[in-house]
Formats: C-alpha cells, sequence, structure tokens
C-alpha cells in the first residue's frame, strides 16, 4: 500500500539505490517512513504508551481516590476569557452540587469568584514514579493564585467521583499491555510449533495440525465468556483475574498464529540456505530456531503489529460485559462497563469517552501494521 | 467435524465444570423447584457424580434421545431456550441481512477503490474502511443509541430504541406498520455489525481487482479496443470476486460473535443473547448448548467455504 509514495520520489529513491547500497532494516526502514498514515499510528502508539507508563504522573489524581461530592461531575470547562480580559494561561472554576429541591437531581453550580488557573508541575497525591521512586509532582493541577486548590475533571467524574481522565490514564496501561502480553506467550509456542509443523511436515504435521484446528473450532468470544465467568466467579484478586484473561486469550489465539508461521516455514524450508545448513550438520532445531526463524523475524513483528488490535478489542468487550478486567484494576473496556444502560449515557455522555482511546489506540496500531507490512513486503498490494 | 465437535464439547464442559458456584444451590433456593425435581435431575445428570460421569450422561442423552439437558433457569429443553420464541429465525435475518447489506456495499466500493487507486476517493475510503475495523461494536453500539436519544431526542417521536419492536407492537399481527418498525428498530444492528465487517471486504476486493487488472489478459482485452467498462466488469471483476466468495463462509462465525455483544448492546432477540443469559445465571446446559451451537457454526461456515471456493474455481481439488 505504498499510496503515499509519489512517483518522483520513487525515481529520486531508485537513483540514489544504485550508489548507496542500504541494509535491509534500512530498507525496511525507508519505506516505512514513506508511509504517512503509518507514521501517524506510530506516533500515536508511542504517545498512548508514553502516557501508560507515566500514568501518574500524567493523571492529576489517584485513580482509586473518590471525591463522593463530585459524583457524575460533568467534565472541567476550561476558560481563557473573563469579565478582566485574557489569559494566555487557561483556567478553571470550582464546582459546587447542588439538588434541586423538587426533583432531587444534581446540578453543579459554578463560583466565578476565584480563578483557579492551571498550573504543570504541581505536587498532588504522592505515587510510585515507575515503580522506583516515591514523589508527588504530577503533570498539571488547577490552583489559584494564593495556592489553593479546585478540582479538575478533564473528562468528567464517574459515579463514585473518581476522575475519569485518571483513569483512562490508568487504564490505558491494562489496554495496552493485554496484546503485547498475550503476543509474549503465543510467539513461543506458535514459533516452536508451526515451525515443526512446517519443517517436517508428514504425520507430525498432520498430528499438530488437527490438535490446532480443535482450538480453532472453539468460537471465540463466547468461550472466553465462560472462561471469564469461571474466572471471575472465584473470587481471585484482579492480578490473577487480569492474567488469567491474558492466557484464556493466547489460548483461543495461538492455533490461528501457529498455522500461519507453519505456511511461512513451508515455503522457506525449500530455500537452498536450508539445505546449505543441513549438509553443513546443523542439528533440526538448530535450524528453525537460527537459520529460518530469523528468516521471518519481520513477518512476525508484522503479524504481532497486526495481532494486537484484535487483542485489546477482545478485552475492551470482555471486560465491557463484565467478564475481564475487575474492579480495583480498571481498563478502557471496564471503564465503559459504567455506560452499559441508555438512560445513563444520556444523563452522563462522558462516561463513553474511554471508547474514543480504544478507537484511536486500535486505529494507530492498525496503520502501524499495515504500514510495517507494506514495508516489509512492498510486493503485496492488499 | 463430529470428532471435532466432540472435542470441543468435552473442553467446554471441563472448563463450566470449573465454574464455581454451581446451578444446584441456585435450584435449592428457587421455592417453584420441589426436591422432587431436584431429585430427578439430580439421578439424571449425575450432579453429584465426578466429572466424566456428568459429561458421559449428559453425552449420552444427546447420541440416544438427541436430548441436549434441561434449562435450570426455566425448566425446559436447552433448544427450547436458546431457540424459540424465534430466537433462532431473528438470528438467522439478522445475519443474512447483514451480510447481504455488507456485499452490497463493499464490493462496489472495492472496485470503485481499485480503479481510483491512489486518488483522494481512494485513501478515504480505506480511512473509513480501518475506522469500522477499529470501532468496538459495543462501543459503536452505545454511540449510536446516544446519538438517537440525546441527540436526535427519538423518544419525542413515540420511537424507542434497542429490541426489535416497540412494545406496542409486539405481539401485535404483522401489518406495514409493523414492518416500519422492524426496519427503524433493525438497522442500527446492520450498521454496528457491518462496519466492522466492511473493511476487510472492501480491502480483500480492491487487492484482488488490482492484482487481476494488472494481469496480461485485461491488457490484451484493453489492447483489442474493448471498452474500459466492458474490461472491468465482465473481465476483470468476474475473475477477481473469485477468492472472495471464501470469505463468504469465513464470515459466517464472525458475524456471529461480532453481533454477540451488539445484540446484548441493542437488546436484540437472538441465540447470542439468550447464551449470554445462560451464562449470567450459570445455567450449564444452555451454555453448552450455545457453545455447541456457535462450534458448529464455525464448522459449518469453514465448510462452506471451501466447497465455495472449489465450486467457482475449477482449478482447486480437495482430496
Amino acid at each position: 500500500m505504498a499510496w503515499f509514495r509519489k512517483k518522483k520520489e520513487l525515481e529520486k529513491e531508485m537513483g540514489k539505490r544504485e550508489h548507496v547500497s542500504l541494509s535491509q532494516g534500512q530498507m525496511i526502514w525507508r519505506a516505512f517512513r514513506k508511509h504517512r498514515l503509518g507514521n501517524i499510528g506510530m506516533v500515536i502508539v508511542l504517545i498512548l504508551v508514553v502516557s501508560a507508563v507515566f500514568a501518574e504522573f500524567v493523571a492529576p489524581y489517584s485513580y482509586a481516590d473518590q471525591y463522593n461530592s463530585y459524583s457524575f461531575s460533568p467534565p472541567s470547562k476550561l476558560h481563557s476569557r473573563s469579565d478582566d480580559g485574557f489569559s494566555l494561561r487557561p483556567f478553571v472554576y470550582k464546582t459546587t452540587r447542588q439538588f434541586d429541591r423538587v426533583t432531587y437531581t444534581p446540578t453543579f453550580v459554578v463560583d466565578t469568584s476565584t480563578k483557579y488557573y492551571i498550573r504543570l508541575f504541581v505536587r498532588g497525591a504522592e505515587y510510585k514514579m515507575l515503580g522506583l521512586f516515591k514523589t508527588n509532582v504530577h503533570l498539571f493541577g488547577a490552583r489559584s493564585a494564593d495556592g489553593d486548590e479546585a478540582m479538575i475533571f478533564l473528562l468528567g467524574a464517574d459515579g463514585y467521583g473518581r476522575d475519569l481522565f485518571t483513569r483512562t490514564m490508568i487504564g490505558g496501561r491494562i489496554s495496552l499491555a493485554v496484546g503485547p502480553l498475550v503476543i509474549l506467550i503465543i510467539f513461543p509456542i506458535a514459533i516452536v510449533l508451526g515451525g515443526i509443523s512446517g519443517y517436517y511436515g508428514g504425520g507430525i504435521d498432520m498430528f499438530l495440525q488437527r490438535f490446532g484446528e480443535v482450538f480453532m473450532a472453539i468460537p471465540g468470544l463466547p468461550i472466553l465468556l465462560v472462561m471469564g465467568a469461571a474466572l471471575s466467579g472465584f473470587g481471585f484478586p484482579a492480578t490473577i483475574v487480569f492474567m488469567g484473561i491474558i492466557a484464556a486469550l493466547a489460548i483461543v489465539s495461538w492455533a490461528g498464529m501457529a498455522r500461519i508461521i507453519r505456511g511461512q516455514f513451508l515455503a522457506i524450508r525449500q530455500m537452498d540456505f536450508v539445505a546449505a545448513a543441513k549438509a553443513a550438520g546443523s542439528s533440526d532445531i538448530r535450524i528453525i530456531l537460527r537459520h529460518i526463524t530469523p528468516n521471518i523475524t519481520s513477518y512476525l513483528i508484522v503479524a504481532a503489529t497486526l495481532t494486537i488490535p484484535g487483542m485489546m478489542l477482545t478485552e475492551a468487550a470482555l471486560s465491557f460485559l463484565g467478564y475481564g478486567i475487575h474492579e480495583p484494576m480498571t481498563s478502557w473496556g471496564q471503564l465503559l462497563n459504567a455506560a452499559t444502560n441508555i438512560s445513563g449515557i444520556e444523563e452522563h455522555p462522558w462516561l463513553l469517552i474511554p471508547g474514543i482511546f480504544i478507537v484511536v489506540a486500535v486505529l494507530a496500531f492498525n496503520f502501524l501494521g499495515d504500514a510495517l507490512r507494506d514495508a516489509v513486503d512492498p510486493f503485496t498490494i492488499i | 467435524m463430529l470428532p471435532l465437535l466432540i472435542l470441543v464439547s468435552i473442553i467446554s464442559f471441563g472448563l463450566i465444570q470449573v465454574m464455581p458456584g454451581d446451578y444446584l444451590t441456585r435450584a435449592k433456593m428457587n421455592p417453584q423447584i420441589t426436591q422432587k425435581t431436584l431429585n430427578q435431575m439430580m439421578a439424571r445428570y449425575g450432579l453429584d457424580k465426578p466429572f466424566h460421569v456428568q459429561y458421559w450422561l449428559w453425552f449420552k442423552q444427546i447420541i440416544t434421545k438427541g436430548d441436549f439437558g434441561t434449562s435450570f433457569e426455566t425448566m425446559r429443553p436447552v433448544y427450547w431456550t436458546l431457540f424459540m420464541g424465534d430466537r433462532f429465525m431473528w438470528t438467522i435475518i439478522i445475519a443474512s441481512t447483514t451480510m447481504l447489506l455488507t456485499w452490497l456495499i463493499a464490493i462496489p466500493l472495492g472496485i470503485y477503490s481499485a480503479t481510483h487507486q491512489y486518488k483522494p476517493s481512494d485513501h478515504t475510503l480505506t480511512f473509513f474502511g480501518f475506522l469500522g475495523l477499529s470501532v468496538p461494536n459495543f462501543f459503536f453500539a452505545l454511540v449510536v443509541l446516544w446519538v438517537l436519544v440525546a441527540i436526535f431526542k427519538v423518544g419525542n417521536y413515540g420511537l424507542g430504541v434497542g429490541g426489535l419492536f416497540d412494545n406496542r407492537f409486539i405481539g401485535a399481527p404483522w401489518s406495514t406498520a409493523k414492518f416500519w418498525n422492524l426496519l427503524w428498530h433493525i438497522w442500527p444492528a446492520w450498521l454496528v455489525i457491518g462496519t466492522s465487517g466492511m473493511a476487510g471486504l472492501l480491502r480483500y476486493m480492491r487487492g484482488s481487482l488490482l492484482d487481476t487488472l494488472s494481469l496480461q489478459y485485461v491488457q490484451t482485452a484493453r489492447a483489442k479496443g474493448l471498452n474500459e467498462r466492458v474490461v472491468i466488469y465482465k473481465h476483470a471483476v468476474r475473475n477477481a470476486i473469485n477468492p472472495l466468495v471464501s470469505m463468504l463462509g469465513m464470515s459466517l462465525p464472525g458475524l456471529v460473535s461480532g453481533s454477540l455483544v451488539t445484540a446484548i448492546v441493542l437488546n436484540l432477540p437472538t441465540v447470542e443473547r439468550a447464551f449470554f443469559s445462560a451464562l449470567q445465571a450459570q445455567d450449564t446446559y444452555v451454555i453448552m448448548g450455545g457453545l455447541l451451537f456457535f462450534s458448529l457454526f464455525l464448522l459449518v461456515g469453514n465448510l462452506l467455504a471451501d466447497i465455495l471456493l472449489a465450486w467457482v474455481d475449477p482449478r482447486i481439488r480437495y482430496g
């Protein structure tokens, strides 16, 4: 999908290549740099990963802190204009919840007397940066001129008065970690089993393929729901459930990956360098791991990048239905679990915002994977 | 296929056994179930026996009597709980109409995309295809509901969202009004389930047609002065569409699991929803029945894909 490659650029590139010889990695990188959507995808993925790693710093509060008097507070409005003119530094006003005397519906009354400016690197709740050292510096917060603090809910608050922005940042950690963790489990299995299957062929291939087919015949989402229900029924702590979900996703998806890798091995085992390695007396396992696997590395990276979005979507769906990630842990899908009924969404539409993060992240991974695929293999059109 | 189904059933059965909090304790709390029926069921399914005995009792009922067990919630047979009340019919209707619409829209768009390769319209189509692929079904369904209810205030016009009919039409005889009401309720399902499958189809059609267009016989057709329309639709598209036929079968199971979440959010009366309710109630035999049904759907889909592919492409031979 070299859509964005202009003809002239291509010619220039061709001209260059006569003089400079590039390594395979450099060529792939060059081809990748030309893919505009892929680059945007990469930048977005990087931003999301960095903000997930430094989530406690980026987020103004602790993700479990409940500010009960701010239950269902709508997103704070950032102002830059007031009666005394324009302010370059945006500010928020303090809000207090009041109940309607007749209907008892809560409304948030804005108090415009004091301006609370958005300040960077303010001190707040204590946390452990990267799990290493304690600090209480947060990226931003709202403070008045005399240091008084006001709550700032960039994306609003949930029913317990917890800041949705903070929870989205922390939840991104889980959502982003699920895909890579599953891949970490299924790739070794898929490479070894797919490799043996494709390299030896014959009876063992037959057996492994039939074995894999059993797993492929199990309908993915329904069985994951059953596994999730089994996991949550035991009342395990959230971290165990999280690991269980990862294992469940791996069980459901390894067979498909093994079959793809088998196909690659089938194609490569015919090549001369494999025959040469055999002639030189390499053992079979050495040929599989040291000769053939490096040759499909770029392919594996692409496959990994394109597997991540699927895993993210599945985890999100599971958590949304209540059979995935559990409180006190949170993920983007789990946050949407609060937005299940329509009357709730109608009154608190900001509860839907974590879903936008899912869409953006999945889209970014798809673009990234797509661009990588084109860069690795310029001959495929799809 | 049958051995596969049996293996799947053993795995699923084992999984459900692992699930804590069994139906027996639930059934004991239910005053409508007498101790006598409880004992009967205990004996019939060997509920106090170890796993393999239970599995064998359940399995024997299926092969000898075609009995998939009884639902502990409804105290009716499993197939009734899963399929009756038109659930099966609605599942098939929703799946097939969604598929039909996806194909009717994606194929022309794919052809357009391929014939306008690298043009802005091609890029736009691909972008929206990817967007459809990246939006989680449940989130899209929620957003559609929110837009309808909060932005367009459809409630003010006496229109409901979710389900397949407004309350006043449930149980009413078929009429034009009821049909329009059905259409009003079903289009969000089409939109949500359809968009996720659209992108793949569009991209495959585009890629396949681009491959075909670069073949020599297309060049020959152009060289002999054929109209470009004839070249594309009579020569290229006919061949380019062949590999896609296998996607027809492959997309069947995808439709079912894709519509699972959608059916739950949009409250559609389908088999998937019945399965989810059974899961919430820990209704073992209904869950088992559902899993087997979905597996069967998957296997039939794959078989259909193979058969269709061999049918449209005589070069492919099996066995």
